[in-house]
């Protein structure tokens, strides 16, 4: 009976979120443009000036365009668990967020169950972005295409739970801009997304050194070595890892009696 | 309704603050089933904050919340279960239909496809809102929407129902129509109602009042009740006396 309640609750938030999608048809292709550009303009015209040497997972010279799709997929993943946790800060203002944290089961498992929803919709996402990719030329071994779904889902879910995390902190919505501008784009840019880590050494060691422990490089990186049909297990593990970390704190501010709740009743009070 | 010994809700001794404020102090008191409690209190008497502790929203260390005799803080789950709520800033997803909105939350309370689908239409049915089930609730004004929200609150069979000054920015008919329909279902389903208000006309001869100001419980009773402690001829004088002596 209890596990049933467990379930209804997963499919019911599951069920919403989809619907949401589906209602929302001008979030899908802004969210599939932003990538698209990247890769027809930006990658184009970048092709000529870095030069990517053969690096695993790749056997041969490769395209820029070939090199940053994995970094384009994270960042599909980047975005949409920044806007999931936006619309967490947009449901708790709008008092929806209440309706569900007042049902009767726990609110650590209410908070994964919104994760995993939002991390579905972000996984139809990638794998519209790789069917274009595909028309484009930008092609992975076919078994690639199934090897990168748990990928998918793991950075995904990495990429989430951060931005559950930064949404139990924010108070308000007019503070997500910033948020935007002090951690997706730092996070972007200071990765393997859009070139590889050897090519930031060169330029500067600090770069180096902050672009290897950005979770986000790793989350990259498991993608990029499941699209060729390949494991890399320091970046498997290192996600996880940041998942967990990132999941646990999230619940802590989520906590009725320490969380966000908490201090925005501050603020009404 | 089985009967059930314990009060729809006991509160006893509840205080809270925001750090030094303090927004509660030691408030008491208990709503039992088939009873409409109204919370009458100016703006910033504590009606909100009290409302977020139980729904558990907050947590407080002073004090002890009980619905339906299960202890929010030990047994939330339990608790939660038997408690419908109506917060005061909308809730329902303006993008999907009222059928859609109602099963979202029929999942949340574990309640089966077919279960939900019953309860449903009978709650809406008694509000004569079935028939713009399939409609987005953009669509609605918002008094329908409202109606929506309670019927919402109501589908799981809680034992005891909240509502926050649910019919702020509506209009007169539809405020009487809500006021007068909770109030039906009170007496007819046997449902404890805590009702948050400062509008003084929300008040029918044979409720509850606890009077909230500043945090604390300035008087409770019945109507009668209250008139005689107040030495007022209407709920209004008394409501002034009240929070004014106090202040």
């Amino acid at each position: 009976m209890r596990v049933m309640h467990y379930l209804q609750a997963l499919r019911g938030i599951v069920a919403r979120e989809l619907l949401r999608f589906v209602h929302q048809r001008e979030r899908f292709v802004s969210a599939l443009v932003r990538p698209l550009v990247w890769l027809f303009i930006f990658a184009a015209g970048f092709r000529s000036t870095l030069g990517v040497a053969i690096i695993p997972p790749y056997e041969t010279y490769i395209l820029y365009e070939v090199y940053i799709t994995p970094g384009l997929l994270g960042m599909i993943l980047l975005f949409n668990g920044m806007q999931s946790s936006l619309s967490m800060v947009y449901d708790r203002e709008m008092g929806s967020m209440k309706t569900l944290l007042v049902c009767p089961l726990p609110r650590w498992y209410l908070l994964i169950d919104k994760l995993l929803a939002g991390v579905l919709v972000a996984v139809l996402q990638a794998y519209t972005f790789l069917l274009i990719a595909w028309f484009y030329d930008v092609q992975a071994p076919l078994e690639g295409y199934l090897t990168v779904l748990p990928a998918l889902i793991l950075s995904g879910l990495m990429l989430g739970a951060l931005g559950l995390l930064l949404s139990s902190f924010i108070k308000q919505l007019e503070n997500f801009a910033g948020v935007m501008n002090f951690v997706i784009f730092p996070m972007f840019f200071l990765s393997t997304a859009l070139y590889p880590l050897w090519k930031i050494q060169e330029s500067s060691e600090l770069l180096y050194t902050l672009a290897s422990y950005n979770p986000f490089s790793q989350a990259v990186e498991l993608i990029r070595f499941a699209l060729y049909g390949q494991l890399n297990l320091y970046a498997c593990v290192y996600t996880s890892a940041a998942l967990i970390v990132f999941l646990i704190v999230a619940i802590i501010g989520y906590n009725p009696s320490r969380g966000m709740m908490q201090r925005k009743g501050g603020a009404a009070a | 309704m089985t009967p059930n010994p314990s009060p729809a809700l006991s509160v006893t001794g509840l205080s809270y603050a925001y750090g030094k404020k303090k927004a509660l102090d030691r408030v008491s008191f208990a709503v039992q089933p088939g009873e409409c409690t109204i919370l009458l209190g100016p703006n910033g008497a504590g009606k909100t904050t009290l409302f977020s502790l139980i729904t558990r929203l907050y947590a407080s260390r002073e004090g002890r919340i009980q619905i339906a005799g299960h202890d929010v803080r030990k047994e939330p789950s339990r608790a939660l279960a038997q408690l419908g709520v109506v917060f005061q800033q909308p809730t329902l997803d303006l993008d999907l239909t009222v059928m859609q909105n109602l099963h979202y939350h029929a999942s949340l309370h574990g309640l089966s496809r077919r279960r939900a689908d019953a309860r449903i239409q009978e709650e809406l049915e008694r509000q004569g809102m079935y028939e713009r089930r399939k409609e987005k609730v953009r669509q609605l004004n918002g008094g329908h929407r409202r109606r929506v929200e309670i019927a919402r609150a109501l589908l799981h069979n809680p034992r005891l129902l909240l509502l926050d000054e649910p019919t702020v920015g509506l209009d007169v008919p539809s405020r009487k129509a809500i006021v007068d329909y909770v109030h039906r279902l009170c007496s007819d389903s046997g449902i404890a109602v805590l009702w948050a208000t400062h509008l003084i006309d929300e008040i029918y001869e044979d409720d509850r009042l606890i009077v909230l100001h500043r945090g604390a419980v300035q008087a409770e009773g019945s109507v009668p009740d209250i008139l005689k402690a107040a030495g007022a001829e209407n709920v209004g004088d008394a409501f002034h006396m009240l929070t004014r002596e106090a202040a």
